[in-house]
């Protein structure tokens, strides 16, 4: 198999780490060998993040290239545009349909691309979902990433009860149920 | 029997290395990408004694007194800690070690969370102190074991060198057991470890000689790699760039350095012979490259290569093979810079100085941050402690009347670092400056270690907590000022009377950082029909506040903290504090 290249993207304090970290236990899980390489510091405060995980037979570089991720997951809609160009030609991009502004559309020193969307959707695969709304309706809107992972999981090769398994060694105690219950939201979504 | 396999972050196996090489002490200052290393020896604590140190001098020395006594002992710390380690770090290269002993420091090429872009090998080659580099996690935890067999054969303290995406990339480790090192008997030895000058001078000989040993064994040493290929493209490589060299070029024959100081030039030389044209690649510094030309090896390196950032394979292809990779360019996309979190005590006290349209001499932490846009009211920022220090300089070039509109800012954890040294200066030199202490209660940047003041260790015990307060008071500070950084009122009046005072003057700010406390917070909402689109709310430049199309103030219940700073700039009644747990 070739190596697969995923890359989960957002803005620092989504939570792209622990999303990578189930990617990087199902990888193991499946038998692969895997890396995965993350944001800490600084850029980690509200900053634009990209957590790269490769898995395959053997994997020597620990970050992903330009042109060569099969699966972007997006946590916001302009980090989904800001890392586009990483896509393969048949790449899978699925976005969380929510915009944070960066400070500097704040102040009014840059405007906040209209249409991103559309307008990726007119180059790529895309798959959209309001996972923060989604979210809110299961009572904590911090679980939106499970959401958008269920949808990354219908694109990828590992068994449902592998995802649950991994996601159940993987999130706090406390918030296996909810979490399980907003994988469930993404993975079930049609679109 | 095969070992167990499990996924560990760069940063993690090195603890683990420690672990299996048997350690006993360890000591470090927190500093990104080195952190997690301390966080994860914890894991060992019934085998290793470890610690936060308030800075990186202090932790070498801890370390290095730990090795006198016979044990294998360890510090660890980023690039720039080493500037902080570089007194004792020149000094034990002369003594040499009893146990083993291993400085971990992790550079930052690409500046993901530091200052500067300085490159430890550098250091290393001046300090006369051999350095590993692994290239992944499970090297980066066989190489700890392999410094510390280094530094006691060849009686050297060793430098691990990693980079930001070594400690902060996970792969594959087999674990092995722990190997109980019998400690070595401490016998006094005037000669070796009191470096005066004449013990000294013979010492520096001593080492002399023992780097060329070192560098004649290195000709034979198995973490050095030779991977003989096709032979018309060779590269010399080590670390992180010897996987971005295994994507581009997967036929090339390699040379990749385990040891990138001292380097095995009978090894090099021979390698050069045998390929039609050798690159050597190596982020930042030519630190390979210079030696090696200059003992007459035709290589190509830096003309193609640059000095600054991480490397790639993508980079790597088209320097070497020329290839066109096709990629696309990047979207054009407005920056995300990262910024103070919402509800973080440090915008309002920026906030504060900002409308008094004061200077900020600021300093390294989360506090940095101030220089960014809309608060932009850090003047300058260059390293741990620097602050207080450099507003003192200001002010004995230009006259006390100059400063009345400065002030130094600094957090906690960099007051105990390093800046508690300039107050004493200051104090001592009769200055009559306003330092800030942004007390916080914790390291934050770096993800919220603890630090001498906040009672608790490393190893997460209580202890002794320094108070701030008494400690400048005991340093001969008269005006000393607690302020809740929320109460802005307050502080507006107390940083009015300080900086007013011709005497030093220390305000402390004592307001534990957002991201400690994890309880669900009650958020706040803007009133649409209230709101006059005045703007005061958005001055401090929360995240979580941003416009509606009309103009007005929209509020994300997903961000916002309930700090109540808006609600307390706003004239309106517009905001209003929604309720508790409600997101």
């Amino acid at each position: 198999m070739a190596t697969k290249n995923i890359m989960i993207v957002g803005v620092g304090g989504q939570g792209t780490l622990l999303t990578s970290r189930i990617l990087g236990g199902l990888a193991i899980a499946g038998g692969y060998d895997v890396k995965l390489s993350e944001v800490h510091g600084m850029a980690q405060r509200g900053g634009s993040v990209v957590t790269f995980v490769r898995y395959g037979e053997k994997v020597a570089e620990p970050i992903v290239e330009e042109g060569q991720a099969d699966v972007i997951i997006a946590f916001e809609k302009l980090e989904a545009l800001r890392y586009s160009h990483f896509l393969k030609e048949d790449g899978a991009l699925i976005i969380n349909d929510w915009r944070i502004d960066p400070m500097p559309v704040v102040i009014g020193a840059a405007q906040y691309p209209d249409h991103i969307i559309e307008n990726l959707a007119k180059e790529h695969k895309v798959y959209t979902v309001n996972a923060t709304e989604e979210a809110k309706k299961l009572g904590n809107s911090r679980v939106f990433n499970m959401i958008v992972l269920g949808i990354a999981a219908q694109h990828m090769d590992f068994p449902k009860a592998l995802w649950y398994e991994v996601i159940e060694n993987t999130v706090p105690p406390k918030t296996i149920e909810i979490n399980k219950k907003a994988f469930e939201v993404g993975y079930e979504l049609k679109n | 029997m095969s070992n167990k396999r499990v996924i560990m972050l760069g940063n993690e196996a090195i603890a683990r290395g420690a672990y299996e090489a048997g350690v006993k002490v360890s000591a470090a200052y927190p500093g990104t990408p080195s952190t997690e290393i301390s966080e994860n020896i914890i894991k060992y604590k019934d085998h290793i004694y470890s610690e936060w140190s308030p800075n990186e001098k202090v932790a070498t020395e801890v370390a290095i007194g730990a090795s006198m006594s016979g044990v294998r002992a360890m510090a660890c710390m980023k690039h720039v800690g080493l500037n902080v380690a570089s007194d004792p770090l020149y000094t034990v290269s002369y003594m040499g070690v009893n146990g083993g002993l291993v400085i971990v420091v992790a550079d930052d090429p690409g500046l993901y969370s530091s200052q500067n872009e300085q490159d430890t090998r550098m250091v290393a080659r001046a300090a006369q102190v051999p350095v590993l580099e692994p290239a992944d996690s499970m090297e980066a935890k066989e190489y700890m074991k392999a410094a510390f067999q280094i530094s006691e054969v060849f009686d050297r303290p060793v430098i691990l060198r990693t980079t930001t995406r070594l400690a902060h990339s996970q792969g594959l480790v087999e674990l092995c057991e722990r190997e109980e090192i019998a400690d070595v008997p401490y016998e006094k030895n005037i000669a070796k470890n009191v470096m005066m000058p004449g013990n000294a001078k013979v010492r520096h000989v001593e080492i002399e000689k023992r780097n060329l040993e070192l560098a004649e064994a290195a000709n034979t040493m198995p973490i050095n790699t030779l991977e003989m290929q096709d032979t018309k493209i060779g590269v010399i490589t080590s670390g992180i760039p010897y996987q971005y060299v295994k994507e581009a070029l997967p036929n090339a024959s390699v040379l990749k350095l385990g040891m990138v100081n001292p380097l095995p030039k009978k090894l090099i030389t021979e390698f050069a012979s045998k390929v039609e044209t050798l690159y050597i690649i190596e982020e930042l510094d030519p630190v390979i490259e210079e030696q090696v030309k200059s003992w007459g090896i035709k290589a190509i390196g830096k003309e193609i290569f640059t000095v600054q950032g991480e490397y790639s394979a993508n980079m790597i292809r088209k320097a070497v093979l020329k290839e066109e990779l096709g990629t696309k360019a990047p979207a054009v996309a407005p920056g995300r810079p990262p910024i103070l979190c919402p509800g973080c005590p440090h915008r309002s006290v920026y906030y504060v100085l900002n409308k008094l349209k004061m200077h900020v001499a600021g300093d390294i932490g989360c506090y940095t941050l101030g220089a960014v846009a809309p608060l932009s009211v850090v003047d300058s920022v260059i390293c741990m402690g620097a602050s207080i220090s450099s507003l003192h300089g200001m002010e004995k070039a230009k006259g006390k009347e100059y400063i009345k509109n400065w002030v130094a800012a600094i957090g906690d954890s960099t007051f105990l670092h390093t800046g508690v040294n300039s107050l004493m200066n200051m104090v001592y030199n009769k200055s009559t400056g306003t330092v800030m202490i942004l007390d916080n209660s914790t390291t934050g940047m770096t993800g919220h270690q603890d630090h001498a003041a906040t009672g608790k260790t490393l190893m997460g015990e209580p202890t002794n907590a320094i108070d701030i307060p008494n400690l400048c008071r005991a340093i001969g500070v008269k005006n000393v000022v607690e302020v809740n950084a929320f109460d802005i009122a307050t502080l507006e009046k107390v940083i009015k009377e300080e900086v007013a005072k011709d005497e030093v003057s220390v305000i402390i700010t004592k307001t534990p950082c957002v991201l400690l406390d994890k309880s669900k917070k009650p958020v706040y909402i803007a009133h649409e029909d209230k709101c006059k689109k005045c703007g005061m709310c958005m001055k401090p430049g929360c995240p979580a506040m941003t416009k509606n199309e009309n103009g007005t103030i929209c509020i994300d219940d997903t961000m916002c903290t309930g700090c109540g700073l808006c609600e307390t700039l706003c004239k309106f009644n517009a905001i209003e504090l929604l309720k508790a747990g409600d997101q």
